[in-house]
């Protein structure tokens, strides 16, 4: 309180504040992105350890024995998938009441708001078939689900070969105390989402699906499955899911540790881990899977079809089957045996998993970053952000004092028109696709991205003009107050972005920071306009598509990459639609408006 | 000055109607910052369909209002948005009557001040002119109306705006120097929430002040205005208790009512500090921690009285800030009634320290309350602690900003006694430390 209270010490303070303040910036800058470079750096990092008690100690023994007959399931499933054109209902209730379960089906349809052109669909129309492994040892209060996508072309059907004979196997066994739903979901996360709706009574995205016959417990965990061949060199872990939420990371431990104990090979990001950390180039494959990590998060969207499932608050991952070109192979009976492990632990959970982290960062799988560690990388890009606020807080008292209304209306003009843009970029790409075109030789999807595009740069040049016209000269005052009004919205905005989704929130952070400290309307116009632009929100994501790529070791050419900026932004007004992922809102609605008032603030007269 | 105060208000309304129309308000009143056990309007729905079934209202664990809001309610149920943004109205329009009184008899006080030289003559720029008084009242409206605090909770149908609307009136009557009617509308609050009965002290010192009574514990006169303020306050709260009592024809409103606010059974999270405290602390210390906790609201009238008995509004604004900042279930409601005095208060302006750091710590917060309450109930990974830090962060802002007011409140009073720049014996500027 001494601080607060003794004006000789506060005055020192603020004198020092002030004096150093543009060093002080600069450093806490550079040390927040080196201590996020840090984070992948492995004694900084922690091992991961099972922390719960239900599934750590215990011991499961394997016994799967039927990979061979999974397989032929798998190709038996492939004849009936390509004979019916699509989901083999018939062929899977049938297959699956003969293996001893209850099997329902759901039928749904959606008509996306435009062509997605990745997935070729406009008009989805589908089923799921699922049925459900009653416990035998337990009332049925709770659940598992393990589901397999049944994919266009010949994706996938060894994936739901192993799944039928899993459960094939499982029904044989009694020691189960939860139910067990196999799912086949069909058009991959639209049926997952219309499933998931179903068995929850709820429905947020406005999709038709009819409600299911069948339901089992609450459901407790799930795995995704994703196969595409006889044998496998390694299995990766997907864990990112809607908005950037993750799963219990004792998920991934119980992963890891069925992996190290059956020996096969276990990758996070597609990479596997090494044991050479004090290497260089061991660091640099650390950081890169960090990045991928930051990068598959901060895009919000789910990243396998166990994505939707932890908006239910059930914990979920997709396991991919990897075919490289390695030596050592893994065949289907061993990943039987490593999901039938993973199962009859969780079988064994006696409480939702909650004992481990929620917010972690893995830069490799056996390590991660818990939120202790990363959020100081943050706050110290925040920090500049609150040192360049203390400069001068009597302003906004003295402002409303001496330049009263007039003053107020310049402040909040720039404001209302750049949120009212942003509404623009919210409303319009998708409201605008058919005029668009009508009048341009284009299609829906790229009608719709081109108009974002377009309402982005219209509103480069709006603002500064109307807020001339309306109010006449800016004061001297006046963007100095539009500075502070801006500078606390955007840290508030990026603080609340980091506590849901970090990576993005650190992301903008790195981005928008330097911009909010260093522009005034005193700056060189044209050169500071061009940092601004390479700094803003959509060039932000420009370069995360090719540093994505990069990090992937797919670099793509700049044509390649422009297509691919195209389609993730269509991706990812797609994903606002369909799953409600917050991502495009957010943008559209506080991020670009907040960097419109800076933009502003470099053009103010 | 009635045009732009009508101007507001039709503002303020409109805005209300337009909110109660979208799809918005079903969302703010499921909100814990807005809405709590005591004044959910759902709860009183509940209240109120157990009564036309001729239960009593508090048979289940659901209702805590008193008897004469869900009899209110039973006549008005239909007109209940109107009824809300009624009760907002009567609240700004009284609180605009009484500031615009409050600060006639300042400038009249200082005049006389002035006109017998009491102030020093360095001072002369603490002195307050009428151009920068004469827009305070509608500032006070303003900040009442169009607080979002205040829109939310009105929207969400709270009967938190009711009991502010009481207090309100309450303040009226008292700086209009109606004895009788300050302590009805003083009986009324303390019989809606109990809390309000810590401003009889403030109310009591305004009117012996406006009546020249000098507060003198051996004057025969003061214990003989004491005996008839208590006299009228006791009465009327009895007569209303009474009534209460005839309307339902049972007691059972009183453990429901003030049993619900005192021994905080429901530990729902809110913007307080009692449920998490609570919610961790092993059962046999809960009747200690009660007492502790309770005793915050009342503790400070006692030595605020004495420190502020010459501006007793100014207490009355200090205790409606502890009141909502101790209370045992707060929400921003009660939050919104103390700001709106803040502008009253601006000529203390510049001897506020932390007023900028504090709003952007209380601005901050509210924007985290509904990130990390998704966090922990929605997304399911973070948890109470992240939720209740805030809480804390939340309230020490509060408690900052108000003891910043009394601070700048007890510094500008030293300045017109001693005068504005103060010399060290031996001759140095003098800086006050609060210590």
């Amino acid at each position: 309180m001494g601080l607060l209270s003794d004006p000789n010490r506060r005055r020192a303070l603020i004198s020092l504040l002030t004096r150093l303040n543009a060093p002080i910036c600069v450093v806490c800058y550079m040390a927040g992105v080196a201590w996020f470079m840090g984070l992948a750096f492995e004694p900084f990092t922690l091992r991961t350890y099972m922390s719960e008690n239900a599934m750590g100690s215990t011991m499961v023994e394997e016994r799967f024995p039927a990979g061979e007959r999974a397989l032929g399931t798998g190709r038996e499933f492939s004849a009936h998938k390509k004979k019916a054109g699509g989901m083999p209902v018939d062929w899977l209730v049938k297959t699956m009441q003969s293996r001893g379960l209850e099997v329902f089906t759901q039928r749904f349809s959606r008509r996306l708001p435009f062509p997605d052109e990745d997935k070729e669909r406009y008009m989805v129309k589908g089923t799921n078939v699922y049925g459900i492994l009653r416990a035998p040892r337990a009332p049925r209060t709770e659940a598992l689900v393990l589901s397999a996508p049944c994919s266009p072309g010949d994706d996938n059907n060894q994936a739901v070969g192993v799944l039928l004979g899993l459960a094939q196997y499982f029904r044989n066994q009694v020691f189960w105390a939860k139910d067990i739903i196999f799912l086949v979901n069909e058009h991959d996360l639209i049926g997952m989402q219309a499933w998931l709706e179903g068995y929850h009574h709820t429905n947020t995205t406005g999709m038709d699906w009819s409600p299911l016959q069948g339901r089992g417990g609450s459901i407790q965990a799930a795995l995704s499955l994703e196969l595409s061949s006889d044998v496998v060199t390694s299995l990766d872990l997907v864990l990112e899911g809607l908005n950037g939420q993750l799963p219990n990371l004792d998920l991934a431990n119980l992963f890891y540790a069925f992996c190290q104990k059956i020996g096969v090979l276990c990758t996070t990001q597609g990479k596997l881990q090494r044991n050479d950390w004090d290497s260089v180039s061991g660091y640099s494959h650390a950081v890169q899977t960090m990045m991928l990590m930051v990068m598959k998060q901060a895009s919000g969207r789910p990243w396998g079809d166990h994505g939707l499932f932890l908006r239910y608050h059930i914990e979920a991952a997709t396991i991919k089957g990897i075919n490289s070109f390695r030596q050592y192979k893994t065949d289907a009976t061993t990943i039987g045996r490593l999901l039938e492990g993973m199962y009859r632990k969780l079988n064994n959970l006696l409480e939702r998993l909650h004992q481990s982290y929620f917010f972690y960062l893995m830069p490799s799988l056996s390590h991660f970053v818990s939120i202790g560690y990363y959020m100081p990388a943050f706050g110290l890009l925040a920090l500049i952000l609150l040192l360049r606020v203390s400069f001068q807080p009597r302003l906004l008292t003295t402002y409303l004092l001496t330049d009263g209304v007039p003053g107020v209306l310049s402040v909040l003009t720039p404001l209302v028109i750049s949120h009212l843009t942003g509404v623009a970029l919210y409303t319009l790409p998708i409201h605008f696709q058919e005029i668009a075109v009508e009048h341009f030789p284009v299609s829906e999807t790229e009608a719709v991205v081109l108009t974002a595009i377009a309402v982005y740069t219209a509103g480069l040049a709006l603002p500064h003009n109307t807020h001339r016209l309306l109010t006449g000269r800016g004061t001297e005052n006046g963007w100095k107050v539009l500075k502070l009004v801006a500078v606390l919205y955007l840290a508030v905005l990026l603080g609340c972005t980091a506590l849901i989704n970090f990576s993005l929130g650190f992301i903008l952070a790195l981005t928008l920071v330097p911009v909010a400290a260093f522009v005034t309307p005193d700056v060189p116009k044209a050169l500071s306009a061009f940092i601004m632009v390479i700094l803003s929100p959509a060039c932000t994501l420009l370069f995360s598509v090719f540093l994505f790529q990069e990090l992937q070791e797919m670099p793509v050419s700049f044509l390649d990459g422009w297509m691919l900026y195209l389609s993730v932004i269509s991706q990812g007004i797609l994903d606002h639609a369909l799953y409600g992922s917050l991502v495009y809102p957010l943008v559209a609605l506080l991020v670009y408006p907040c960097w419109l008032l800076f933009w502003n603030i470099l053009f103010w007269k | 000055m009635a045009a732009p105060l009508t101007l507001l208000l039709l503002v303020a309304v409109t805005v209300r109607a337009a909110l109660y129309r979208s799809s918005l308000a079903d969302l703010i009143s499921e909100r814990v910052e807005v809405v709590s056990p005591l004044t959910a309007w759902k709860r009183v729905v509940e209240g109120l369909a157990l009564l036309d079934l001729g239960v009593s209202p508090y048979s289940g664990d659901v209702f805590h209002e008193t008897p004469l809001i869900i009899y209110l309610f039973h006549f008005l149920v239909d007109y209940a948005e109107i009824t809300f943004m009624l009760a907002d109205v009567i609240t700004a329009v009284a609180l605009y009557l009484s500031v615009k009184d409050y600060n006639k008899q300042v400038f009249r006080k200082q005049k006389y001040a002035l006109e017998a030289d009491r102030y020093p003559l360095d001072c002369l720029e603490l002195i307050r002119s009428p151009k920068e008084m004469q827009y305070i009242p509608l500032k006070v409206a303003m900040f009442y109306l169009l607080n979002p605090f205040t829109i939310l909770s009105c929207v969400a149908k709270s009967t938190c705006g009711l009991n502010n609307a009481v207090i309100a009136l309450f303040v009226l009557s008292t700086i209009k120097g109606n004895v009788l009617l300050s302590a009805i509308f003083l009986s009324l609050a303390t019989y809606q929430s109990i809390y309000p009965l810590t401003l009889c002290a403030a109310a009591l010192l305004y009117l012996l002040q406006r009546q020249y009574i000098p507060v003198n514990l051996r004057r025969f006169s003061f214990w003989w205005f004491v005996a008839q303020y208590a006299f009228m306050y006791l009465g009327s709260l009895f007569v209303i208790v009474g009534l209460s009592f005839f309307l339902l024809g049972s007691w059972d409103f009183l453990p429901s009512v003030y049993g619900f606010i005192l021994s905080v059974p429901d530990l729902t999270p809110n913007i307080g500090l009692f449920w998490y405290f609570f919610a961790e602390m092993f059962e046999h210390f809960r009747l200690f921690f009660l007492c502790v906790f309770q005793i915050n609201v009342f503790f400070y009238t006692v030595p605020l009285s004495i420190k502020l008995k010459e501006h007793p509004v100014f207490l009355i604004f200090m205790q409606l800030a502890v009141i909502s900042i101790f209370k045992s279930y707060p929400t921003v409601g009660d939050i919104a009634l103390y700001m709106a005095f803040l502008p009253v208060w601006s000529h203390l302006h510049r001897f506020l320290r932390n007023i900028f750091l504090v709003s952007c710590v209380l601005l901050a917060c509210s924007a985290l309350f509904p990130v990390l309450w998704h966090l922990w109930i929605y997304a399911g990974s973070a948890n109470s602690n992240f939720y209740y830090a805030i809480t804390l962060l939340f309230n020490v802002a509060q408690i900052l900003l108000v003891s910043d007011y009394f601070y700048a409140f007890l510094r500008r009073e030293h300045h017109l006694s001693h005068g504005l720049y103060l010399k060290r014996k031996d001759g140095s500027e003098a800086t006050l430390v609060l210590k």
